[in-house]
Parts: C-alpha cells; sequence; structure tokens
C-alpha cells in the first residue's frame, strides 16, 4: 500500500476527465436525438397507471377503474389486496375514473371531484392515481398521506397520496426521473441517459462516504444504506410531518445526518477500533447495525411508502424530455457537492490527511496525522454526503419514503465503490455514475424490475476481469 | 395474556419443520465460514435456488404425470436437479471470486443472492416463476404427498401436533438434518477436512504444502451450497415458494443463527437454528402480548412486531462483538481474519 500523490491526481483528472465526458454526451444527444426520427420499435405500456384503493387497512376488491384518452379505453378492477394498474403506450392526457357503483355499500369518495380526474403523462413511468375514500363511520382515508394535495399531477404520489408498490416486496426499483414527449427509441435513450446520470450522481454522494470510510478504516460498511434513509426519514417527518420549510427540513437533516455519523464512530466503530476487534467481525456488527436500524424506521413510521408533501417542481420540456425542476435542481446540488468534496480532498489539509490515512495509516499516524481524529471526520462527512442523498433519493423516486429504501440501494452503491476501485473518492463517482446509466438504460431492452439485476451483473463481471476497478491501483487481491 | 400459549408456540419451533431447514442451510453456511472461512453471504440464494429447481422441475416436466415415473422416482430427480443447480450456482460464484480477497467473495455472493430473486420475481418469466407471487405449494407436492405413508390425522403431543402430511415433512427434513451433521462430522475429521481449516487459517502455508487451494475451497463451496440447496426444498414443502423468503434477510437470519450456536462446531448450527426460532417467537409473543395490555401505550400490533427485529440486529452486534465463539464455540478455532 505505497503510493505518491501523482497517481491520485492523475485519478482525478482522469475522473473529472470521464464525467465531462458524460455530460457531453448528454448534450450531444440533445441535438442528435431531435434530429433522428427513428419509428418506435416496440409498442409495449410505458406508462402504467396505478393505486391501491383501501378504507382505511382493508383493501376493497372488485372496485372497477377506468383509464381513457388517446383512443384508449380499459377498465381493471381491484384484485384481493386492492391493487390494480392500467397500462397506457403512449404519452398523454388520460382521464382516470374510478365507478362509484362499484364501492361497497357506506364507502363513498371522499368528494365528487375524485370521481375522475385528467393526468399527464410526464416524468415518471408509474402513475400513482389515489382515491381518497370516505367510509360510513368516517373512518380513514384511502391512503396513509393524508390529502394535502401538493399541486403536481406528474409524479408518483402528486395527491400526496400512497403510490402502489405492486407486489410490495423489498427491492422496489424507483421510476426514472426523466420522462419523454414522444415515444420513439433515441428520445428513450436520452430520457433514460438523463435520469441515470442523475441517479448515479446522487449514488455518487453515498458512495463516496462507503468509500471513504473504508479506505480509512478498512470496514464494509453494511448499515450505510440506513445513513440514506436517516436522511429521507429525517426529510419526510420535518417536511411532512410537522411542516416546516423545505430549507430548514433540509439543514435539519443534514445536520441530524452529520450527528448521526458522529455517534456511529463514537458509540460504535471507535470502542470497536479500542477493542482491536477484526474486520470481519466488523462488517459483521455492521450487518447487525443494518438490521436493528433497519426495523427501527419501520417501526418509527411504518412499513408502507409514505408521500412527502413537498412538491416536484413544474414540468420542463426540454426537447423531447420532460423532467421536473426537482430533477434539475437535484442533479445541480450533486454535482456542486461533489465538486466541493473533490476540492475538500485535494486542497485542503485535512483532506490530504484523509488521503494519507487512507493510504497507509500507520505511516499517517508515525507523520503526526491524529488518525482517530480522520476518522471521526470522515464518518461525520460520510454521514452528511448520505443524508443529502437520502433527500434527494427520495426526490428521484417520486418524492415518497419507505423504511429500507437505503438498504435497496446499498447493493448499487458497493456495486459503484467496487467498479470505480475500493477506496477511491474520484473512482467511487465514476463507478456510480455509470451504475447509473446502466441501471436505467437497461430498461430499454429488458424488464424495469430487473435493472439492478443488470447493475449488480456488472460488479461480478467487473471483479472478474480487473479486480482493482476502474480506477484502482493495481495490487494484489488474491 | 396468554403466558402458556406463548410458551407453547415458541416449543413448537423446536421440531417444526422450518427450524429443520433453516437447521440445514446453517450447517451449510458452516462447511464455508466456519471451517473454510469463506465469506458466503449468499446462503439464502442457494435456498432459492434450491427450492426453485425442485419445484419448476416437478411443475414443468412433471414425470408422474408425462412419463408415468412412480413417484418415488419423480421426487429423488427433482431433488437431484435440485442439486445440481446448487453446484452449477456455487461453480458461477466461487470461479471469479475464490482467488480473490474474502470481502470480495462477500460482496459479490451477497449481489449474486440479489441477483437471483429480481430474476425469479421479475414479471418476464412469471409463467415458469410465479413473478413476485411465487409458485402455489399444492402444484408441486403432488409426489411427496403420495408418498406420505402415514395415514392418521394427527401426529404427536403438546405443542408438537401436527397433520399426517406436517409429520412426514418433519420426519424427512430432521432426517435430512442429522444425515448432514454426520456427514460434516466425518468430513471435517477427514484429511479432507484438515486441509479445509488449514486453508482457514493460514492458506499460504497450504498452499507451500502443495495443496490446490482454490479447488479445495471450490469442494467447500459446493457442499455448503449443496446443504443450502436442500434446505431450500425443505423450506417450501409445509408452504408456498415466495420469491421474498429468499431475500438478504433470510441470509443474515442464518448467520445469527450460525453466530449465536457457535461456528465451526458440529452442533453449533443446530443449537444456533433451534435457539433462534425459539427465541424468535417467544420475544414476539411476549412483545404483542405486553402490547395487547398497554404496556407500551397506543403502539400497535405491527410496531411491536418489529421491535423483535431491531432485537435480533442488536444481538448479532453484541454476540459478534463479545463472544464471536458462539455458545459452543471455541475462542482459538475462529476464522475472523481474512
Amino acid at each position: 500500500m505505497k503510493t505518491s500523490s501523482r497517481p491520485r491526481r492523475r485519478g482525478l483528472r482522469r475522473a473529472i476527465a470521464v464525467a465531462f465526458a458524460a455530460l457531453g454526451m448528454v448534450a450531444g444527444g440533445v441535438s442528435a436525438a431531435t434530429a433522428a426520427d427513428l419509428p418506435s420499435t416496440e409498442a409495449t405500456d410505458q406508462f402504467i397507471f396505478q393505486g391501491i384503493i383501501r378504507d382505511g387497512a382493508d383493501p376493497l376488491e372488485g372496485v372497477e377503474v377506468t383509464v381513457s384518452g388517446n383512443g384508449v379505453e380499459e377498465t381493471a378492477a381491484t384484485d384481493d389486496t386492492g391493487a390494480w394498474s392500467i397500462g397506457v403506450a403512449e404519452p398523454g392526457t388520460y382521464t382516470v375514473s374510478l365507478d362509484p357503483a362499484t364501492l361497497p355499500d357506506g364507502i363513498t369518495l371522499r368528494s365528487a371531484e375524485f370521481e375522475s380526474r385528467e393526468f399527464t403523462t410526464a416524468s415518471t413511468s408509474q402513475i400513482g392515481v389515489l382515491f381518497p375514500l370516505d367510509s360510513a363511520g368516517g373512518g380513514g382515508g384511502g391512503g396513509t398521506g393524508g390529502d394535502s394535495g401538493t399541486g403536481g399531477n406528474t409524479g408518483t404520489g402528486g395527491e400526496g397520496g400512497e403510490p402502489a408498490a405492486p407486489g410490495g416486496g423489498t427491492g422496489e426499483p424507483g421510476s426514472a426521473a426523466a420522462g419523454t414527449t414522444t415515444n420513439d427509441f433515441w428520445s428513450t435513450v436520452l430520457a433514460r441517459t438523463i435520469s441515470g446520470l442523475g441517479f448515479g450522481l446522487l449514488m455518487a454522494l453515498g458512495a463516496i462516504g462507503i468509500t471513504l470510510i473504508y479506505g480509512t478504516t478498512g470496514v464494509s460498511n453494511f448499515a450505510h444504506g440506513e445513513l440514506l434513509t436517516f436522511g429521507g426519514v429525517v426529510f419526510y417527518a420535518t417536511t411532512t410531518l410537522i411542516n416546516w420549510p423545505v430549507w430548514v427540513a433540509v439543514i435539519v437533516t443534514l445536520v441530524a445526518s452529520a450527528a448521526f455519523g458522529w455517534m456511529h464512530d463514537w458509540g460504535i466503530f471507535k470502542p470497536l477500533r479500542r477493542r482491536n476487534v477484526g474486520l470481519v467481525q466488523v462488517l459483521i456488527v455492521t450487518i447487525g447495525l443494518s438490521i436493528a436500524l433497519r426495523y427501527l424506521f419501520q417501526f418509527l413510521i411504518g412499513g408502507g411508502i409514505l408521500g412527502l408533501s413537498v412538491p416536484r417542481g413544474d414540468v420542463i420540456t426540454l426537447g423531447p424530455v420532460i423532467m421536473t425542476t426537482a430533477d434539475i435542481v437535484s442533479m445541480s446540488v450533486a454535482i456542486v457537492v461533489l465538486v466541493a468534496v473533490g476540492l475538500f480532498l485535494t486542497r485542503t489539509r485535512i483532506g490530504k490527511a484523509t488521503r494519507a490515512v487512507s493510504d497507509n495509516s500507520s505511516l499517517a499516524a508515525s507523520s503526526g496525522i491524529d488518525v482517530d481524529k480522520v476518522i471521526r471526520i470522515v464518518w461525520v462527512l460520510g454521514a452528511l454526503l448520505t443524508g443529502g442523498s437520502g433527500i434527494l433519493y427520495t426526490y428521484f423516486i417520486g418524492a415518497n419514503i419507505k423504511w429500507d429504501v437505503g438498504f435497496t440501494v446499498l447493493l448499487l452503491l458497493f456495486a459503484s465503490v467496487t467498479l470505480g476501485g475500493l477506496g477511491s473518492a474520484f473512482g467511487a463517482l465514476v463507478g456510480a455514475v455509470i451504475v447509473g446509466l446502466v441501471t436505467e438504460l437497461s430498461t430499454l431492452f429488458i424488464a424495469a424490475d430487473l435493472r439492478y439485476a443488470v447493475a449488480l451483473l456488472v460488479l461480478i463481471l467487473v471483479l472478474l476481469f480487473r479486480p482493482q476497478g476502474i480506477l484502482g491501483r493495481k495490487e494484489r487481491v488474491g | 395474556m396468554d403466558f402458556l400459549t406463548i410458551l407453547n408456540n415458541s416449543a413448537a419451533e423446536i421440531l417444526s419443520p422450518s427450524t429443520a431447514a433453516f437447521a440445514l442451510a446453517t450447517i451449510g453456511l458452516n462447511v464455508h465460514f466456519g471451517y473454510s472461512g469463506l465469506l458466503n453471504f449468499g446462503q439464502a440464494a442457494f435456498m432459492a435456488v434450491g427450492a426453485y429447481a425442485f419445484a419448476i422441475f416437478t411443475m414443468q416436466v412433471d414425470p408422474t404425470a408425462t412419463l408415468g415415473w412412480p413417484m418415488w422416482l419423480s421426487f429423488v430427480v427433482a431433488v437431484l436437479v435440485a442439486i445440481v443447480a446448487a453446484v452449477a450456482f456455487a461453480l458461477v460464484l466461487g470461479i471469479p471470486t475464490l482467488r480473490l480477497r474474502g470481502d470480495y467473495l462477500a460482496i459479490v455472493t451477497i449481489a449474486a443472492a440479489e441477483i437471483i430473486r429480481f430474476t425469479v420475481r421479475t414479471s418476464d418469466y412469471s409463467a415458469v416463476t410465479g413473478g413476485s407471487q411465487g409458485l402455489r405449494g399444492q402444484d408441486y407436492k403432488g409426489d411427496i404427498t403420495g408418498l406420505n405413508p402415514l395415514t392418521g390425522t394427527t401426529y404427536g403431543f403438546g405443542p408438537w401436533t401436527g397433520t399426517a402430511y406436517d409429520t412426514w415433512i418433519r420426519i424427512l427434513a430432521w432426517t435430512l438434518v442429522v444425515v448432514a451433521l454426520i456427514l460434516v462430522w466425518l468430513l471435517m475429521r477427514s484429511p479432507w477436512g484438515r486441509v479445509i481449516k488449514g486453508i482457514r487459517e493460514d492458506e499460504d502455508a497450504v498452499r507451500s504444502l502443495g495443496k490446490n487451494v482454490y479447488s479445495y475451497k471450490m469442494q467447500a463451496l459446493v457442499l455448503g451450497g449443496v446443504l443450502g440447496g436442500l434446505a431450500g426444498i425443505m423450506y417450501v414443502l409445509p408452504r408456498a415458494v415466495q420469491p421474498d423468503n429468499f431475500a438478504t434477510a433470510m441470509t443474515f437470519y442464518i448467520w445469527t443463527a450460525l453466530l449465536l450456536g457457535g461456528a465451526a462446531t458440529v452442533f453449533g448450527p443446530l443449537l444456533g437454528s433451534i435457539l433462534f426460532w425459539v427465541l424468535l417467537a417467544f420475544t414476539g409473543g411476549m412483545l404483542s402480548g405486553l402490547q395487547q395490555i398497554g404496556a407500551f401505550g397506543d403502539m400497535s400490533g405491527t410496531q411491536a412486531g418489529q421491535l423483535r427485529f431491531v432485537l435480533v440486529g442488536v444481538a448479532l452486534m453484541l454476540l459478534v462483538i463479545f463472544r464471536p465463539q458462539g455458545i459452543l464455540g471455541n475462542k482459538k478455532e475462529l476464522s475472523f481474519h481474512v
């Protein structure tokens, strides 16, 4: 593990070059996509309207929902879990209506205006439609999110309600951030590229945390996903439950995340270092921590998907691509933060000390660097970045939060980190962007619920052919 | 709060066929981690491969109906198909990773496990795998039900009462556990076992003695994987095949059970599995009982149920820090170094 600062610099430059190349590809793609006008190769259901109709906690079976518009009229009835879904191939405006006659006796829609509403397909391929109900007993509404209508009819959960998760299992893929106005192949590619880039950038925030912690302490932190969920949960609590302004909520979330990271090191990992506990044991400790935290979150916010009462912003049409201002803001924020982290690591004393500890901690300690302090800073910084990516991720998947979102992306974070080279912060950035792009672009060819599998397959292939990762230094890993 | 019911339910876990299946998977993981030092975090995937191979073969080929085979032959062939699938999965996992450092194997196995789960639950192949709904039990239990020699209605006593089918599966599963325990015990005192343990202690030393470390690790991975595959079959025989049963949570519970009982011991996995499920049932019963009498204020029943998994996580952490050798283990014989 010996190195000078040269290979690192080169790594940075290469990372920046790759990042710019990726951006250039997008910019080039805009003109290319407007020029190319290939006929659509497939006419599958590109957009899916869906929801779960429930009276309080009881699912209602056999309620009929109709989607009409653009020459399509299709009716579906809810199954025994109260779920329904109707797919349409063309983007556009559709009327989604519920037949009140099929509702059980004593249950009505909360307001007649919910009986039939118009939805425009835009940024997400899955559009959740909520029908708030009133039972005769005056009981609960139709969804868990309450009826604090958040404006925008674009996003999943845009009605402040509960976007349905088909199957409801763990590892439900989030929906893409960018949609298209037309259905031709190249604009879909462009839209997926943009959302892949966005996804990659926000994953990079979390992945850098993992890789810094791995680099300085050697710990593969399996509880890192819970840091992401923590950010999302605090943001949900501050915005939706107690209605603080968004900027206050963001600050509170970031401070809480940083404190959470500090507590991780203070409460668990520093004592473990003192005890000289082996790395594999620490790895299993992080697994235990992950289980405990995950179920603690489920204990706190329940097992369902909760909508955030924060609007996703206006819909923006950029050539053939549709996205929301929230998508653009989160991508910009991610880029700014990543540049700041890059500058921190290369320009400041503490950043340099961090990289020194990462390269060789005993050598760093003997040259007067306080290794414990550096590790503490890394934990705080890592948790801060990951908590921030938690906020952005809730937007990426459609302004909602679930108790295990972090665990769902954890393996993708590991894939990013391994792809870029374990322990290299700039590698993590490149790896995350590649994983994000692979994940989103793979949906062009295979089913959307397999896209995470593709990213994990890439991880295994990289380990097979280049175990040190793309930017990792050659060292014996066997 | 009915304390007796809670005790009864907890005691029932001791002999339940699911506990047997779980113990079998833990014995497999013990071969991987305890004896060979392989960090396999995808044991649930071996179970999934075994369960799906068994169920899909029985449903799609159905030799009893289409080829007129006797039921025992169809069942044995289906089990063999599951074993072959588990071996193939072990080879696919092992070839790229066994030459790499231990924590790479950990990440690859957990990733491969998720790939398997995403693949079986995708809607694309739902004609074969049933998608996220999984497969119905009655579609693949025909042969094993037909083979049942028990004709009465209920067997057993006290908390261990079961229907004829339950008892039949219980006998099969526990027999398999006993066979696996004897196999592991015999193997680990053989020359093969000594090489395996030597690899765990110091790979380079064994390599310098002229042993093919890679090949030995692969054999251990295959052996533990086959036990995991058989565990998968035994796990789905009393129920239906549900893809989300084979999520990473299952792997982590298997790890908890192994570390609880004691890795690198013959009976550790068995003791750990039984204790894990009994304690889980007991704390679950106690928590919901306490919740019903209002000890937790206005906490809901589901919320109380989550608390026991928080306890599982905390228990795993404390166990690994303060007693990594578990209940039966020997601290000298531990493979916590990579």
